[in-house]
């Protein structure tokens, strides 16, 4: 039984990577440029990994465990979610705590590799890092609560799992908003447009641009994949949410995952050529707005 | 059909966090004209029985609320030059979450309130929360014309619950109703052009100084 869930495991982080390729694909070909191939990204993991690390003098142990945490919380967080809404690697009761934990303790860890090389632009970095996640968490529980009241649920497994396509019409105003929501977070939580602007190298504007600018090497790759995982996570939740992918059939189920990730790494790609960067001050309102949409969600629910 | 109206129920409440959260005023105002559209399909996606009553209130709340006021709030933002609100009295992000507040409140209230039996159970909050908006638009930002918005959001709200007692209004009344609010707008929006003639703004805390 183990075999399915980890199959599906392995096919989302070998995927993954083509995300974060797709959107700026999408990006640059509806704002008129032909852009980077979407495959762009493994052959720059690939070059990263041939290359060697150099650490700058004031960094510690912290600064090296940093890239590694983030890779391995992300995957971690990866067991938790049924991606082909079936059935999840690990599940117990209340995973979805440990599921935003996981989240959060990497963006800790790269927070901190960012603070340990003493530049004062990482420092600002790291800062508005944080000021995103303080308001990008409470809405992901937020989301989170509509899914665990719809199907009465609480852990991950089970909430996406086949008793969510049991109440999917019941419930289905809640959880497009809950959908909105989450692809609203996605945008937040993997720093694409609305929030931040992955292609920027301008200082005053960066956020995780400027965290990342010490890391090299496999380091930095890590970094970069792991980046594209929780794109591919925030994408699986979306899809799970939106598509009740427990009806399928086990063998069918990771195939209309894939497409889904994709399609909504094509919506990132639009909404970033549609959009322009809000400006650090707007940013909380954008995560506030999703907020008040999953807020709108619990509170039809608990009608 | 029932699907339906509650669909454009939920897409009010929608379109009132767009008013919430949004700063350019161009934006609001193209919300309060979604929102008079929505309004405007709703009598008959409530009353599918196509009479004069319903269709007449469709069109006409079609054409104050989504063509007329919203253009003429459109050429008074041309006219003034004023583009967004900058400075509210409070934030965005906290009137975002008021407003995911009033909603709560609302969707609360609406259980205890009795009503004669009405044909969804969504009208009810609906039009709670679209009164709490647009009082807190109303109230809470300094520029005269997002001032008008939240007067015409307040009376979108007004609309939803009288739509709960169709039946029992008589026609001539709602006529009655939305010819004020045209009216109402009309005057407003006069008012604005000529706050921004005397005072070169449009932020309505500056009416209280004098000046001669």
């Amino acid at each position: 039984m183990i075999l399915g869930p980890l199959l599906t495991l392995l096919l989302v982080l070998a995927v993954a990577p083509a995300l974060p390729g797709l959107a700026t694909r999408t990006r640059a070909l509806l704002t008129g440029r032909r852009g980077a191939p979407v495959l762009q990204l493994y052959r720059d993991l690939a070059r990263l990994l041939r290359k060697n690390v150099v650490y700058s003098r004031t960094t510690t142990a912290v600064f090296r465990i940093g890239p590694m945490v983030v890779v391995a919380t992300v995957v971690a967080a990866a067991t938790l979610l049924p991606l082909d809404g079936h059935a999840a690697l690990l599940s117990f009761r209340g995973d979805l705590v440990a599921f935003t934990g996981l989240l959060g303790l990497g963006r800790f860890a790269l927070v901190l590799a960012g603070l340990d090389t003493g530049s004062s632009f990482e420092g600002m970095g790291a800062s508005r890092e944080v000021t995103v996640s303080v308001f990008a968490e409470p809405a992901l529980f937020l989301c989170l609560t509509v899914l665990v009241l719809a199907t009465g649920e609480i852990s991950l497994a089970g909430m996406l799992g086949e008793r969510l396509a049991a109440v999917w019409f019941g419930a289905a105003p809640s959880l497009v908003l809950a959908a909105a929501a989450l692809f609203m977070l996605a945008l937040a939580e993997t720093s694409r447009v609305p929030v931040d602007d992955p292609a920027t190298h301008l200082e005053l504007t960066m956020i995780h641009e400027v965290i990342v600018l010490d890391h090299s090497g496999p380091e930095l790759g890590m970094i970069l994949f792991g980046n594209a995982v929780k794109l591919a996570l925030f994408g699986a939740l979306v899809t799970g949410v939106l598509l009740p992918l427990g009806l399928l059939p086990v063998w069918l189920a990771p195939l209309v995952l894939v497409a889904g990730l994709g399609v909504v790494a094509i919506g990132v790609g639009i909404v970033e050529s549609s959009m322009a960067r809000l400006r650090m001050n707007r940013v909380p309102q954008f995560l506030v707005a999703a907020s008040a949409l999953a807020v709108f969600g619990v509170i039809l629910l608990l009608r | 059909m029932s699907a339906l109206h509650e669909l454009l129920l939920l897409c009010v409440v929608l379109t009132n966090f767009w008013v919430l959260g949004t700063t350019r005023l161009s934006s609001t105002i193209r919300a309060t004209a979604i929102q008079g559209a929505l309004l405007a399909l709703l009598p008959i996606a409530l009353h599918p029985s196509w009479s004069v009553h319903t269709l007449g209130l469709a069109g006409g709340t079609f054409l104050v609320k989504t063509v007329i006021l919203p253009g003429f709030l459109a050429w008074a933002i041309r006219e003034a030059a004023v583009r967004r609100e900058i400075e509210p009295l409070i934030g965005f992000s906290t009137s975002l979450a008021l407003g995911a507040v009033a909603v709560a409140i609302s969707f609360g209230i609406a259980q205890r309130i009795p009503m004669p039996e009405s044909n969804s159970s969504l009208l009810i909050p609906v039009a709670l929360s679209t009164v709490m908006v647009g009082l807190l638009v109303l109230t809470t930002r300094n520029k005269a014309l997002s001032q008008v918005v939240g007067y015409l959001v307040l009376e979108n709200g007004i609309f939803v619950f009288g739509l709960s007692q169709v039946e029992r209004v008589p026609f001539l009344v709602e006529l009655g109703v939305l010819l004020d609010i045209f009216v109402g707008i009309f005057i407003m929006g006069i008012v604005v052009f000529h706050i921004n003639r005397a005072f070169d703004s449009l932020d309505s805390t500056r009416l209280t100084e004098l000046k001669d």
